[in-house]
C-alpha cells in the first residue's frame, strides 16, 4: 500500500496585514494552510514577535523579567530602543499608566509618550490601552492621532468600546486589534460589527484573548485552532484576520514565574522556569495559529524567534 | 475510520435470512455501522467479512502499553486531529535518554531525577514515565550494564532500549523482558532480526525510517513478520518536519484508515540547549507525538512540559472539577478563617496550595459552579451573592465554626455589600485578588 499524502483543500486564506512604514515594516498573515503545514499551503510571512514596554516603569513586573529589561524600563523611548536592539520585530507600548487604578495619566500624556516611542524606533509599533474600556477610548484616540502615518496597530477594541477605538484607528490610518473573550462566535461577531461600521476587515488583527500555560492555555489554543479552521476550510471571510496573542501580560503574573526556588524545590530554578513559562506559552499559541505575539522577556522572545525560524524551515 | 452501512452490507451474505434478528442484511449492516450490533449475530458471515469488518472496527491508531505493573504507560489509541473534536486520550509519554557511555555516576543522577520527577498539579500526579537506554558505545556488555543499572535503580519505570544492533538489544532485553520494554528501532536493514526479538519477548517495536514512504514500507514489512505493537519514527528532528510528518501520519491513520501508519509516534527533540529542547518537545506534545525522548529533564523544564501536556489532554467538554464541600485545610478549629472559592480544580488547588503555604489552618468552602473559575463563574452569573448565601446557609458550616466571617476572592469584591444583606449577621471580608497574596493576608490576621 503506497501512502497518498492526505492533503486538505483550503478554500480560504488569511489576510496580509502590514504594520509600520519604511524598510522595517512587517507583514503578518497570508497563510493558506493550517499552521506550518508547508506541504499543502504557503506561508509568505513568519509570525512576528513584539516586545512589550509601558509608559510607566515595570515596577510590578516580577524580578526575573524586570532584571532582563534592566535600566531601560525607566524611560519608554529608551525601553523601546532596547527592544529594537534586542531583536524584536515590533514594539508594543501598553499605556498602563493611564488606568484609573494606576497613575490615571491623561490622554495627552499618553499621546506624548506614544509619539516619543514612535520616534525612537523604526520597527512597527503596537499601541495598547490599559484595558479600562472607557478610559481607553480617549487614550487611544489621542495616541492614534499622535502617531499618525506610522501605520501602528491600535487596541484593544472590545465589545464595550469598539466604535470609538475603531474610529480612532480609521481616522489616523492605523490597523486595529479587536479582542473578544475566548469564544469563536464572539470573535467573529466583533469582526462583523467592525465591518458594519465601515472598518475594512483587511485592517483588523484578532485577539481571541490569551491565557498562560497551566492557566487556561488550552481554551485559547482550541479557540485559535477553530478560528483558523473556519478561515481556511470554511472560507469564512470574518475569520480570516490574522491572530495575535498577548502572552507576557498573562504569563508574568502566575506563581510559576515568581515563586522563589526555596518555596518550591520540586519546580526547579526560578530563572529558567520563568523564561520557560513564557516560551512554552508562546509555542502553544504559535502552534495553534497565532501570527503575532506580544512578549515581555527579551530572552524568551529571542528563543521563540529561534523556534519560529525552525518551524518555517 | 468506520465503514458505512452500505460498505458493510457488501461483505454480508445478502440472503436476508433474519437469523441475526433483523429483517434484512442491509438493516443489520446499518446497525453494525451505528455500532449497535455485533457481527457475531450473523452465523453465516464469511471469514473475509470478519477480517474486513474487524479491521475497520479496530481503533485508527493502535493503543500500545509500555512497561508492566502500576507504572506501565498506555499510548496511542487516539481518534481525532484536534482536541476540540473530542479529546486527546493518552498523554504523551516523556522519557529521558541515558547513553551507555554515561554508565555510573551520570546515569545514576538521571535515574534519580526520574524517580523524583513527580509533581502534583491540579490534583493529578505527573512525572517522567520512561527511561531510554541509548547504545552509543556499540558494546553490548556496556549497554547491558546500564540497562541493569536502570532496572535496579528505577524498578517499575518503563524502559526503551535503543540500538540499531540486534545483538545489543538482545543483551539489554535479557535483563528486562518482563517489563515489556519498547525496542527502538527496526530499520530496513535489521527488520527481520528485530522483529524476531520483539515477537519472542512480546515487546513493542519502534520503526525508524527516513521519511514517510520508507516508513510505510517498513511498517508493512514488520507487520508481515508478525509484530503488532509498533511505534513510528519517520526521522523528523526539526520542528517543521515534526509538525508536517506527524500531521500526515495522524491524518492518514484517522481520516484514511491507512493501517501502516496507524501507530503511536516517537519523537527525539533532543538539543544541546535545554530551552530549545523544551520548545521542540512542546511541538511534539501538541502535534501528535505519543512518546518524547529528552536529553535532559531539569525540573523547570518538566514542570512546563507536563503542564502543557495536562492542558492539551484535558477534556474540552468538561473542566476538571472538585466536589462541592467545606474542606478543612490543616488542623482547622472553630475560630479558623473561612474562605470561599469555586469548584474549578485549578482555582481550588491554587487556593488550597496557598492556604497550606500560609500554615494558617483554615476552612475552604468550595461551591459548585460547574467547574468555572471565580471570574468566569461570576461573569456567567453562577457566583452571585444569592447563590453564595444559599450555599453557605445550607452547607452546615456554622456548626464547625464559632464566628460568622466569610472571606471572598478579591476579584469579586463587588459582591461584598449584597452578600452582607443576603447573609444577615455575617461579616464579609474581601481577600487578595491573586491567591499568592493569601499567605501574607492570612498571616497578618492570625
Ligand atoms: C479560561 C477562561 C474561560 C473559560 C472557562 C474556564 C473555566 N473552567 O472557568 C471559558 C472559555 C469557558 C470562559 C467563558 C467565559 N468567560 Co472567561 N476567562 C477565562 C480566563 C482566560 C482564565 C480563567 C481561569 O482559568 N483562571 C484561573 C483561575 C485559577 O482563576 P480564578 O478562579 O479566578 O482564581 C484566582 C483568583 O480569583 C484567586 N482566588 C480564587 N479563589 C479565591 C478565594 C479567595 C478567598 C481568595 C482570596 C482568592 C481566590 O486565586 C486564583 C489565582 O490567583 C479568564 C481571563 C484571565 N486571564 O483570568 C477569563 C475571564 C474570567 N472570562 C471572562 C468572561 C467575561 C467570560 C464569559 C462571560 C464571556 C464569554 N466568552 O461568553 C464566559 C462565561 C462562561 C459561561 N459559561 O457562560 C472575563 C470576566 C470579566 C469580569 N471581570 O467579569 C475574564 C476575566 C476575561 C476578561 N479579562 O474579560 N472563560
Ligand atoms: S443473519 Fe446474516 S445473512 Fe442472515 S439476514 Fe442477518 S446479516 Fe443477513
Amino acid at each position: 500500500m503506497a501512502l497518498v499524502i492526505p492533503k486538505e483543500t483550503y478554500s480560504g486564506k488569511i489576510y496580509n496585514v502590514q504594520l509600520g512604514a519604511g524598510a522595517k515594516a512587517v507583514t503578518i498573515g497570508g497563510a493558506s494552510a493550517l499552521p506550518f503545514l508547508a506541504f499543502e499551503g504557503a506561508f509568505p510571512n513568519k509570525p512576528a514577535v513584539a516586545l512589550e514596554i509601558m509608559d510607566i516603569a515595570p515596577d510590578d513586573w516580577p524580578e526575573t523579567v524586570k532584571k532582563a529589561v534592566g535600566g531601560a524600563g525607566a524611560s519608554p523611548a529608551k525601553w523601546a530602543k532596547f527592544c529594537q536592539d534586542n531583536g524584536a520585530d515590533m514594539v508594543a507600548l501598553r499605556l498602563m499608566g493611564t488606568h484609573p487604578d494606576q497613575q490615571n495619566k491623561s490622554a495627552e500624556e499618553a499621546a506624548k509618550v506614544a509619539a516619543e516611542v514612535a520616534a525612537a524606533v523604526d520597527i512597527p509599533l503596537i499601541i495598547l490601552g490599559s484595558g479600562h474600556a472607557e478610559k481607553d477610548t480617549q487614550v487611544l484616540q489621542a495616541a492614534a492621532a499622535a502617531t499618525r502615518g506610522k501605520n501602528c496597530a491600535i487596541g484593544k477594541a472590545v465589545e464595550e468600546n469598539y466604535k470609538t477605538v475603531a474610529a480612532a484607528a480609521m481616522a489616523n490610518d492605523h490597523k486595529l486589534i479587536a479582542m473578544s473573550q475566548l469564544d469563536v462566535n464572539l470573535a467573529k461577531q466583533l469582526n462583523i460589527l467592525l465591518t458594519q461600521m465601515g472598518f475594512a476587515k483587511e485592517r483588523i488583527i484578532m485577539d481571541p484573548m490569551s491565557s498562560a500555560l497551566g492557566y487556561g492555555l488550552e481554551y485559547t489554543y482550541s479557540v485559535i485552532e477553530r478560528i483558523r479552521q473556519a478561515a481556511l476550510l470554511q472560507n469564512d471571510p470574518m475569520m480570516q484576520t490574522p491572530v495575535m496573542c498577548d502572552i507576557g501580560a498573562n504569563v508574568w503574573k502566575v506563581k510559576e514565574v515568581m515563586a522563589p526556588d526555596a518555596d518550591v524545590p520540586e519546580w526547579g530554578g526560578l530563572e529558567d522556569r520563568a523564561l520557560a513559562w513564557e516560551v512554552i506559552t508562546a509555542s502553544g499559541m504559535l502552534t495553534a495559529g497565532a501570527d503575532m505575539l506580544i512578549m515581555r522577556h527579551p530572552g524568551a522572545a529571542g528563543k521563540i524567534k529561534e523556534l519560529i525560524a525552525e518551524l518555517m524551515g | 475510520m468506520a465503514l458505512s452501512g452500505v460498505e458493510i452490507f457488501k461483505h454480508l451474505p445478502k440472503t436476508n435470512c433474519k437469523k441475526c434478528g433483523h429483517p434484512t442484511c442491509l438493516a443489520f449492516a446499518m446497525k453494525l455501522a451505528a455500532k449497535q450490533a455485533s457481527l457475531d449475530a450473523c452465523p453465516d458471515a464469511s471469514e473475509d467479512a470478519k477480517k474486513v469488518l474487524g479491521e475497520a472496527a479496530a481503533p485508527p491508531i493502535r493503543g500500545i502499553t509500555i512497561g508492566a505493573g502500576d507504572k506501565a504507560v498506555k499510548t496511542g489509541d487516539e481518534i481525532c486531529l484536534f482536541r476540540h473534536e473530542k479529546k486527546f486520550f493518552n498523554p504523551t509519554v516523556f522519557a529521558v535518554a541515558i547513553k551507555d557511555t554515561e554508565a555510573g555516576e551520570a546515569a545514576a543522577r538521571k535515574i534519580e531525577a526520574v524517580k523524583t520527577s513527580e509533581i502534583d498539579r491540579v490534583g493529578q500526579k505527573l512525572r517522567v514515565d520512561a527511561i531510554a537506554v541509548i547504545d552509543e558505545s556499540g558494546d553490548a556488555a556496556k549497554f547491558a550494564s546500564v540497562v541493569k543499572q536502570v532496572v535496579d535503580g528505577a524498578p517499575g519505570v518503563a524502559i526503551i532500549l535503543a540500538s540499531k544492533n540486534p545483538a545489543v538489544i538482545e543483551a539489554g532485553i535479557a535483563l528486562c523482558a518482563d517489563k515489556k520494554p519498547l525496542i527502538y528501532a527496526a530499520t530496513a536493514e535489521n527488520a527481520e532480526a528485530m522483529a524476531k526479538i520483539a515477537k519472542e519477548k512480546k515487546a513493542s517495536l519502534a520503526l525508524s525510517a527516513d521519511g514517510l514512504d520508507a516508513l510505510t514500507a517498513l511498517s508493512e514489512k514488520v507487520k508481515g513478520l508478525g509484530v503488532d505493537d509498533l511505534v513510528l519514527d519517520p526521522g523528523a528532528r526539526k520542528a517543521k518536519d515534526m509538525v508536517e510528518q506527524y500531521t500526515i501520519i495522524r491524518r492518514a491513520a484517522i481520516k484514511k484508515n491507512f493501517k501502516p501508519l496507524g501507530y503511536p509516534v516517537i519523537a527525539f527533540p533532543g538539543r544541546g540547549d535545554s530551552v530549545s529542547e523544551a520548545m521542540a518537545a512542546s511541538i511534539g506534545v501538541m502535534k501528535y507525538a505519543s512518546i518524547i525522548v529528552l536529553n535532559t529533564i531539569e525540573k523547570w523544564k518538566m514542570l512546563a512540559l507536563l503542564s502543557l501536556r495536562q492542558n492539551i489532554y484535558t477534556d474540552p467538554q468538561v473542566p476538571m472539577q472538585v466536589a462541592q464541600n467545606i474542606y478543612k485545610v490543616g488542623d482547622a478549629k472553630e475560630n479558623s478563617p473561612l474562605m470561599i472559592t469555586t469548584n474549578f480544580s485549578l482555582s481550588y488547588f491554587i487556593v488550597r496550595g496557598e492556604v497550606e503555604n500560609s500554615k494558617v489552618p483554615s476552612w475552604l468552602a468550595v461551591m459548585d459552579n460547574e467547574g468555572l473559575s471565580v471570574l468566569t463563574a461570576w461573569a456567567a452569573g453562577k457566583f452571585t451573592a444569592s447563590r453564595i448565601a444559599q450555599f453557605i446557609a445550607e452547607s452546615g458550616v456554622e456548626k464547625s465554626i464559632n464566628h460568622k466571617e466569610l472571606i471572598i476572592p478579591g476579584y469579586v469584591a463587588i459582591l461584598s455589600g449584597t452578600l452582607e444583606e443576603k447573609l444577615p449577621g455575617w461579616k464579609i471580608t474581601v481577600g487578595p485578588r491573586e491567591a499568592n497574596g493569601l499567605p501574607s493576608f492570612l498571616k497578618a490576621r492570625a
